[in-house]
């Protein structure tokens, strides 16, 4: 199978060609967003040594710092990553909302889940919150206690905040749903499709959704338990 | 049987349309949907009125003709059922239902409950076709083709572009019928020299006739009155990354 650039006599750069059309458009969201999904797993394993004491935690924090040529790689590709996510989203947005200029009095969903019919409303508000996620514990001006060399000290006088807290479990039930439906979708969008392995990838999305949220959340409710204890 | 109408009614494509509520008493439970509305149009007829606009052909459920939501669910509330095979009985007495048309840019309200899907033809005349000599009929078993392939090819050819993917779809997307015509087709080998433009073609069409993007949430799978699945919007994806990837410059002699 084959065919030539000027399939269809449009003199424009393969690439653009490709960016114009809704499908490709859905391809970079599935490629940004395996990444960030990748990120976040690993993100959560890092947070979870919390659990083994400041001195492991902090250890770990220290680590990164010193790894500047990870951490910057990964800094740009991320960044990159969730420009591209959300141009194509607000893109794909402008084009479902010309799609169907007048709606239905009525609409009942017939078969999909609550996950994938709400991603335009999970993905601005994990946005939101990843943007004061990063005020508070990488640039420290969100308002709570701010140590650049006591990441474990930051993150206990930060979830010691109730509201901080609950904002946060609230963003990571909104990423779970949104991970729900992503990271099997994902797979959908780039043309893999089997009857033997999609249904297992769904039950797999929702594992690991499902563990990304109870792993992070589990951080603020043992710190507001005083299950973690601050350092004496 | 007495059921509560309500029907969008609008007279043509640039007049406004609303909802209006008309009784009716008397129904066979027997009777499909479309019966029930001839039964209504006769009634608006002799009362002077203008009757009810839809589609309809062979009443038998195979030729994508007709086709509305009744109560926000393309088809209505029966599985894999166009609306001439949905039947009043599946229906409480007194019911309340709610008659729309499909509504997307791509298919813009002829009258009442009848859209203009031409854009899906335009569709198909971008790619959904093989060339090939056509004359006498080729012997049966020349090309070899496996069972799996053959039946996997006849379940997408069974759509019959009634349209209620697109109805169904929060997006309007037309995914599941273009999936549809690519499987088709790219699963048969006398579909494989084309395989690769009609997926840049037939994607590239769907965008232009202002349909909206795949978000693989499976409502036109749940509709399709056909019962297409959602396998082949994915192999449109894989035809169409592929051939993106893999495109050439023009040969030159």
């Amino acid at each position: 199978m084959s065919a030539t650039v000027a399939e269809e006599g449009i003199q424009k750069p393969q690439v653009l060609r490709f960016w114009s059309t809704t499908t490709g458009k859905k391809a970079v969201m599935a490629v940004t967003g395996a990444i960030l999904a990748l990120f976040v797993i690993g993100h959560l394993i890092g947070n979870l040594q919390i659990f083994l004491g400041p001195d492991q935690f902090n250890g770990y924090a220290r680590a990164l710092r010193h790894l500047p040529e990870l951490v910057w790689p990964v800094r740009v590709i991320l960044f990159i990553s969730v420009i591209l996510h959300i141009w194509s989203s607000i893109e794909l947005a402008v084009t479902k909302s010309e799609a169907r200029p007048v709606g239905y009095t009525r609409w009942k969903p017939a078969g999909s889940s609550y996950a994938s019919r709400t991603m335009y409303w999970s993905g601005p508000i994990v946005a939101a919150f990843v943007v004061y996620h990063l005020m508070q514990f990488t640039f420290g001006v969100g308002g709570t206690p701010y140590n650049r060399l006591d990441t474990y000290g930051n993150v206990i006088s930060g979830f010691r905040v109730p509201a901080v807290s609950l904002f946060y479990i609230f963003a990571m039930a909104l990423l779970c749903l949104h991970l729900r439906h992503g990271l099997w979708s994902l797979f959908q969008t780039l043309g893999f499709y089997h009857p033997r392995h999609t249904p297992r990838i769904h039950r797999a999305a929702s594992l690991i959704s499902l563990f990304i949220f109870f792993g992070f959340i589990s951080i603020p409710i043992a710190v507001m338990l005083r299950v973690i204890p601050p350092i004496l | 049987m007495k059921l509560i109408f309500h029907i969008w009614r609008q007279r043509d494509r640039g007049s406004p349309g609303r909802m209006v509520r008309y009784e009716k008493d008397g129904l066979n439970p027997d009777m499909s949907m479309l019966e029930a509305l001839d039964v209504l149009n006769e009634d608006l007829t002799i009362k002077g009125e203008d009757p009810v606009v839809f589609e309809h052909d062979c009443r038998e459920g195979i030729c994508g003709s007709c086709g509305f939501m009744i109560n926000g669910v393309a088809h209505g509330p029966l599985l894999k059922t166009t609306v001439c095979q949905l039947t009043l009985r599946h229906f409480e007495n007194g019911q309340e239902l709610y008659l729309e048309p499909w509504r997307a840019k791509a298919f813009p309200i002829l009258r009442d409950l009848m859209v203009d899907r031409s854009a899906f033809d335009r569709i198909i005349a971008s790619g959904g076709y093989i060339s090939t000599p056509t004359g006498s009929a080729p012997d049966g078993n020349v090309i070899p083709i496996s069972k799996e392939a053959a039946e996997r090819a006849m379940d997408a050819a069974a759509c019959i572009g009634c349209g209620a993917c697109v109805a169904a779809c929060p997006n309007a997307s037309a995914s599941l019928f273009t999936g549809a015509k690519i499987s088709h087709l790219g699963l048969l080998p006398q579909g494989q020299p084309e395989r690769a433009s009609r997926a840049l073609r037939m994607v590239a069409r769907m965008n232009e006739e202002g349909f909206g993007q795949c978000t693989n949430i499976g409502e036109c799978e749940a509709v399709c009155p056909k019962g297409i699945r959602l396998e082949v919007i994915s192999r449109m994806n894989h035809d169409f990354l592929k051939a993106s990837w893999a495109a050439r410059q023009p040969a030159t002699d």
